[in-house]
């Protein structure tokens, strides 16, 4: 059983690297969604000072959200996907290991390069640590979370769109404690609670969503 | 070994089959056969365990397969309509990948081996770079390094092959069987494999 | 053991159709008659508001359009898990029947809402915690009725959206908790089943009267849908 997750998370970080393009263009929406703010609301430095945790957060989400179209979508498409719910592996480490994949290659580099966004927003220091942390306790839950819609909308038309439909309300809880956390930091206030809270997210939903996500796959693959 | 009881199948509103029921034991051959659209496929997948039946249910050595699961999965082997190889990935990677996947020890020497008899190039090629053919075979090769697997489901496994291949899968499914395994396959055209008894369910 | 029996007999879409159709019927006049003494009592019985004026009368179909809203998602994710549990093909689509009038009620809340906030807040749309939940509900409304349409198979459409139900509902608290901590503008809930409500007793049976003639038409609406899935699908 571990073998085959570690063969499954060995085999998706592989791909990833064969097709860098597409990884690297995910990462790259990061940023550009992050440099359109400015744009649209101004530069006046307090303001974006201000806006800064939520542009981030709303950037990873989307950027994370748009990654998801690779998570099943190719090994549904070319039959391997038939194979893994046919493995030795129950069919719920077999979607852990794909999320974990997924989110070693979309969501730890959105981590990465957060504080450089952080740097274009003139973000005070002492908060990066809070937003990098945020960030690596959260976007592993919005991969997980994500997997079920994902897993879902299997090879259905309006796919990515309907996907954003289905995930985006659920993603609200991450969102508000993860941008709220750097926003309490940033009012001097402690963060504690709002990571302790994302951290409680994080262990549920690595508890609960690869069981949703193998009856996802079963019920859009049958 | 396997056995399936009142089996009915509807797909896009077509009921293709109803209280179908077979049996299918060591050292047998289950051929499936119907015109196209008659449910042969639908037929395998219910018997992976891919598909729910709309109504009855198929037993693995008197267990259901819904209770068995992976149990059940670790003892068979399905080819499908789609190769099932990644198009970036090497077919000695994607091989060794399918084996460890189903529990099946895959040395490297033997993943060659493998895919060397069945005429595949041993150069590091990714399979977006082979024929549908050579792709097929690629898929094919898993055959040989599943001896030990009790129960073969293959969804029609001659199609898109040269001749030597057509043979070569025959003999492998000839053998497997003498040697007291368990296969079921779909096809159009008439094999000649002479192997142990021959069963054969029509469809449509 | 006859009551087990029964309720599978019931349980089957043929048997269950006309059934369906008499309580129906029921509802129908019923919740006409409840709506029209609730509102009798909203914008006739009750009295004038001291701070708000005329304009909070909107409440008694504010409030209980966000109840029903609410109750109707958990009722939605019931019939779902039911399903799922249970392979039954009507409980599928029971929860297909009521998502659009849960989605009606989720929207019927939120217009109201901003309808009551001009006069009160002095604009439409303050993002307080409970109208700012609300919206989130109805776009999980939607969601569930989009992954349905998009999906061809009934039985997968049933299935896949029965899953995202179940997810929903787990989740709904959460948001509501998440977006709580996140405002709080609104003002407290002035009708609570725990604390004693801080309004006249007409008001309060004037929302309540309002609450029960929703729940009648609810109980219409999806029985009558559901009779269309049935005869759609059979």
């Amino acid at each position: 059983m571990i073998a085959a997750a570690r063969c499954i998370v060995a085999r998706d970080l592989l791909l990833a690297l064969r097709r860098r393009s597409d990884v690297a263009t995910a990462l790259l929406f990061f940023v550009i969604v992050a440099s359109l703010f400015p744009l649209g609301v101004g530069a006046e430095p307090n303001l974006l000072r201000a806006i800064a945790p939520g542009v981030i957060w709303v950037a990873a989400l989307l950027s994370s959200m748009l990654s998801l179209g690779r998570l099943f979508a190719a090994d549904h498409a070319d039959g391997t996907l038939e194979q893994m719910l046919l493995g030795a592996a129950p069919v719920g480490i077999v979607a852990a290991a794909k999320v974990l994949a997924h989110w070693l290659v979309s969501g730890l580099p959105l981590v990465a390069i957060a504080p450089l966004i952080a740097l274009q927003y003139d973000l005070p220091a002492p908060l990066y640590g809070t937003l990098v942390l945020s960030l690596l306790l959260g976007t592993p839950v919005l991969s997980l979370i994500g997997a079920v819609g994902a897993a879902l909308t299997l090879g259905l038309r309006g796919g990515g769109v309907l996907l954003s439909l289905l995930v985006l309300p659920l993603y609200v809880p991450v969102l508000i404690f993860g941008a709220g956390s750097v926003d309490m930091a940033a009012a001097g206030l402690s963060p504690q609670g709002q990571l302790q809270l994302l951290a409680a997210m994080l262990v549920a939903s690595a508890a609960f969503a690869p069981w949703a996500i193998a009856a996802a796959l079963r019920i859009s693959t049958e | 070994m396997l056995e399936a009881s009142d089996l009915d199948c509807q797909r896009g509103g077509r009921a293709l089959f109803r209280n179908l029921s077979f049996a299918l034991r060591g050292g047998e051959l289950l051929r499936v056969a119907g015109a196209n659209g008659s449910g042969k496929t639908s037929l395998l997948k219910i018997l992976c365990g891919l598909l729910t039946p709309d109504q009855g249910e198929v037993r693995w050595r008197g267990e259901s397969i819904r209770r068995l699961r992976e149990d059940y999965a670790r003892n068979l082997v399905y080819l499908g309509h789609a190769p099932a190889v990644k198009d970036d990935l090497t077919a000695a990677e994607n091989l060794s990948i399918a084996c460890t996947l189903t529990g099946i020890e895959a040395p490297a020497q033997s993943v060659h081996e493998a895919l060397a008899r069945y005429g595949l190039p041993a150069g590091e090629v990714p399979v977006r770079k082979l024929s549908q053919g050579q792709r097929r075979r690629a898929a094919l090769a898993r055959l040989l390094l599943s001896q030990g697997v009790p129960l073969w489901l293959l969804d029609e496994p001659f199609a898109a092959l040269d001749a030597s291949a057509a043979r070569l899968t025959e003999e492998l499914i000839a053998s497997h069987v003498a040697g007291g395994g368990a296969v079921a396959y779909t096809t159009h055209q008439e094999a000649n494999i002479r192997a142990g008894v021959l069963r054969v369910v029509q469809l449509g | 053991m006859s009551a087990a029996i029964k309720w599978f007999w019931f349980a089957s879409p043929q048997t269950f159709f006309p059934l369906a159709g008499t309580i129906a019927r029921a509802c129908w006049l019923g919740s006409a008659l409840l709506a029209a003494a609730g509102l009798y009592v909203g914008f006739f019985v009750a009295p004038t508001d001291a701070q708000q004026g005329e304009a909070y009368r909107v409440i008694f179909i504010h409030v209980p359009a966000a109840w029903m809203s609410m109750f109707l998602y958990v009722l939605m994710a019931f019939w779902a898990a039911l399903g799922l549990a249970f392979n039954t093909r009507l409980s599928g689509m029971m929860a297909s029947a009521l998502a659009p009038t849960g989605a009606l009620f989720t929207f019927i809340a939120l217009w109201t809402g901003a309808l009551w906030g001009r006069p009160t807040w002095g604009a439409y749309w303050v993002w307080d915690a409970r109208l700012t939940s609300e919206l989130i509900l109805l776009f999980l409304y939607l969601g569930f009725m989009a992954l349905q349409a998009a999906i061809d198979d009934p039985r997968r459409a049933d299935r896949a959206g029965a899953l995202l139900a179940i997810v929903g509902v787990v989740n709904v608290p959460i948001i509501y908790y998440s977006v709580q901590w996140w405002n709080t503008l609104h003002q407290g809930a002035s009708v609570s089943l725990m604390r004693s409500p801080s309004m006249a007793s007409t008001m309060l049976s004037g929302m309540l009267l309002m609450a029960l003639a929703f729940w009648l038409y609810s109980i219409a609406a999806a029985l009558t849908r559901v009779r269309c899935i049935i005869r759609e699908r059979e």
